[in-house]
């Protein structure tokens, strides 16, 4: 499948010895309920599915499939919570629980990010070092708010909107729960949470936290299924809110189903991040930055840097600087402390990159994939950069959600802006130079809701994160992120 | 003995990019007073027209966002201005379209004027209200500011043919959207008098473009419109309204489902259409 195979390595005397995190740390159940009304309990149907390790394609766990019926079991139990005990509780109490969740999750920090790791398939450098750290501090963070709503811009005494319903992706599992559960439980809503289908677990680990926390029983549900449950959700009349973080296509289904509600919502859907390189960019930076914005989390991210756009003067020396570093990349064991790529997360998102990069070679752009060994079971793809790509290819269009970067040249910033404003998306950017005049003069032009200048995916509780355009409304992170739970 | 002089009239048009055409179809309807007596034929605007009024937005959308916030106050003062000169003949129409007394009329423009003073304030203010820095962890300058949604398209309330109407456009204008708008089908002259005002006030060609019509008629060319960023659809029943909001979810529009004016001013308006953007910046020697 590779065109281009690239010379090996030659850095074969500082190859790693294999340093694989323990499986066992993650002391996964073989079987989970939904955790309703404070208590694991089986599905009305007792239906369930297993949730497989991409990386090996064997089965980690059984979880529920939560039925519409499980889900108005969910619905009923956030409302009695919010009737009676969550809309009673104090802004400080409400934050001392959010304190409780954000510690017990750094105190199990280890056994979560095993845990993401094994369900997603992401490297444990990742899981460990941003994920879970980050989630905790997400919880950290809106700890802080919830009894200072009066002073967070919104007039007084804003209040909250009442059962929340939050559907998630798999990209990054616990995080972002944190960041849907965080905000709505700090403004004083009650949560009924949908994970995704293929990364259940971490959220089941996050409900054993809760119990732990001694959070009243009700104030969060956590629903484990398909499209289906969330379908379920998203109609239930019970439900308040709807806050979605997916793809853009069920986005746009869900604004469709809510739209004769008065149920309030917010998107956080899909991207085609355009990464702008001038070539007075410190390159070493910039190099890294480029690898990390489109090979973070195997590309999986909303956010991704996945349209590279390099000042035509330096694009042969980045592209090839670029392609000798993919080679350099450690794609395997996602448990391995080494690993920089790890395995995507399922089987129907891997055939979904591999038909966009075989449209990409069939539109005439040109492929280089690492000649990386794959390993044999699981789900694995090359990292791979596409150069002479023009706007008109779809892999320059359409979001691939895979460790794929697609290149294309510029010459002036007008036509950079022009470049990376061409997409129905707006969720992020990157803008990579030495001179902050221009930097902020790109910025200030890039419809997008993130901009990160000589760096890219940046997270952080405090910063408001989400799109414009098709990449969704609302946004979750900072002052800002209340805004979606608050009746305001 | 000299003979009655006979009044000229006005004919009632539309305002696209800055330009007051009839509409493009060649269509008028009748509109009346409150009181059922002939007022006027106004412009029945086409689906053509509110394309057109699309593309004047989008193209004088990035002008009028890079103008300074400063200038953008000054543009939206001098409305007001131009409006009190003009307050008798608003109030005329307001009266004659909404049945109300010349009083009660005075008292509504006088209120609307005050709203384009009060929204003429807000252009430098939002930024700081809305935006700010944010402490990250780690060795960055982030910041968040709110900027424009883009082309905003308004369903103007019935009912309230000048305040609401005021609110409606001057919120999402203030905060760097451009606006097609299209005014209450039943009193739409106070709309088309404001519009004749924003000609001698500054505002650039195809910030704000009014459209008359049969409002069910134009909506959804609106709701679908693949360049609109935002609809607020005041102005449509429940009904209706829900169709128009799931059809906007076409292209992830942002929908204000509100009515009428607030009788107080609010943020609300001005939170509706404006999108946050945070830049993150490497801090370092």
């Amino acid at each position: 499948m590779t065109e281009h195979h690239l010379a090996n390595s030659h850095l074969g005397f500082l190859e790693y010895d294999p340093a694989p995190e323990s499986a066992s740390v993650a002391r996964l159940r073989p079987s989970y309920g939904l955790f309703i009304g404070g208590e694991f309990t089986d599905p009305a149907a007792h239906d369930q599915f297993a949730t497989v390790n991409p990386a090996t394609g064997s089965p980690l766990a059984t979880v529920a499939q939560g039925s519409a019926g499980d889900v108005d079991r969910a619905v009923a139990s956030a409302r009695h919570a919010y009737d009676t005990v969550w809309s009673k509780t104090s802004g400080a109490e409400r934050a001392k629980y959010l304190f409780r969740i954000a510690r017990i999750i750094q105190e199990r920090a280890r056994e979560l990010a095993v845990v993401e790791t094994l369900d997603n398939g992401k490297p444990i450098r990742e899981s460990r070092d941003i994920d879970i750290p980050l989630a905790a501090a997400y919880f950290f963070y809106y700890a802080g708010w919830a009894d200072k709503l009066d002073h967070a811009g919104f007039g007084p005494d804003p209040q909250p909107i009442g059962v929340a319903g939050q559907i998630i992706p798999w990209n990054f599992p616990l995080l972002m729960a944190a960041w849907k559960l965080a905000p709505a439980l700090a403004a004083g809503n009650t949560c009924v949470l949908k994970p995704a289908e293929t990364t259940p677990l971490s959220a089941l680990v996050l409900a054993e936290i809760l119990q732990q926390a001694e959070l009243p029983a009700g104030v969060v549900n956590i629903v484990t299924g398909d499209g289906a449950t969330g379908a379920a959700l998203v109609e239930h009349p019970g439900v308040d809110k709807i806050a979605f973080t997916g793809s853009t296509e069920v986005g746009r289904l869900i604004q469709q189903r809510v739209a004769a509600s008065p149920k309030r919502l917010t998107l956080e859907l899909g991207g085609k991040g355009a990464n702008i390189v001038f070539e007075d960019a410190p390159i070493d930076e910039m190099i890294e930055g480029i690898i990390d914005g489109i090979f973070f989390n195997q590309g999986h991210v909303c956010c991704a840097g996945s349209r590279l756009l390099v000042q035509e003067s330096v694009a042969d020396e980045v592209l090839r600087r670029l392609v000798r570093r993919v080679e350099q990349l450690r794609v395997g064991d996602p448990l391995d402390k080494n690993t920089d790529v790890g395995a995507i997360n399922s089987a129907a998102q891997l055939a979904k990159i591999e038909e966009l990069s075989a449209f990409g070679e069939r539109e005439g752009a040109t492929r280089y994939s690492s000649s990386c060994v794959l390993p044999t079971e699981g789900y694995w793809f090359a990292p791979t950069v596409f150069a002479n790509v023009a706007q008109s290819h779809r892999i320059a269009r359409e979001e691939i959600f895979g460790p794929v970067l697609s290149m294309l040249t510029f010459r002036t910033p007008d036509e950079a802006v022009a470049k990376a404003n061409n997409t129905k998306y707006g969720l992020a950017c990157g803008v990579w130079s030495e001179k902050g005049s221009r930097t902020l003069w790109v910025a200030q032009r890039l419809r997008a809701g993130v901009i990160w200048a000589n760096t890219y995916n940046r997270f952080d509780p405090t910063s408001p994160f989400g799109g414009m355009r098709e990449s969704g409304f609302g946004r979750e992170g900072g002052r800002h992120g209340l805004e979606a739970y608050l009746n305001v | 003995m000299s003979e009655p002089r006979l009044d000229v009239r006005k004919t009632y048009k539309l305002l696209i990019n800055g330009a007051f055409p009839r509409s493009e179809s060649g269509r008028s309807y009748e509109v009346h007073t409150a009181g059922g007596d002939f007022l006027a034929n106004a412009a029945q605007g086409s689906r053509k027209d509110l394309r057109d009024a699309v593309s004047a937005a989008r193209a004088a959308q990035a002008k009028w966002w890079g103008a300074s916030a400063y200038n953008r106050g000054q543009v939206i003062y001098r409305l007001a201005e131009m409006a009190e000169s003009r307050r008798d003949e608003l109030a005329e129409h307001v009266s004659l379209c909404e049945g109300v007394s010349a009083k009660l009329a005075q008292a509504s423009v006088s209120r609307a004027i005050d709203r384009m003073v009060w929204y003429a304030g807000w252009t430098d203010k939002i930024a700081q209200v809305f935006g700010g820095t944010n402490p990250v962890a780690g060795p960055y300058f982030n910041f968040s500011i709110p900027v424009p949604s883009g082309v905003v398209a308004v369903l103007a309330d019935q009912d309230s043919s000048l305040e609401a109407f005021v609110d409606a456009v001057l919120a999402p204008i203030c905060v760097g959207n451009t606006v097609v708008v299209v005014a209450s089908e039943r009193r739409p002259t106070p709309a088309v008098l404001l519009g004749e005002m924003t000609a001698t006030s500054d505002f650039p060609a195809g910030v704000l473009n009014i459209v008359t019509g049969f409002t069910n008629e134009l909506a959804g060319t609106l709701a679908s419109h693949e360049d609109v960023d935002g609809i607020d659809l005041s102005g449509v029943a429940v009904e209706s309204a829900n169709e128009l909001a799931a059809s906007a979810a076409g292209s992830i529009k942002r929908v204000l489902r509100s009515s009428g004016s607030s009788p107080d001013p609010s943020l609300r308006r001005l939170r509706a259409f404006v999108e946050t953007s945070t830049v993150w910046h490497t801090i370092g020697q």
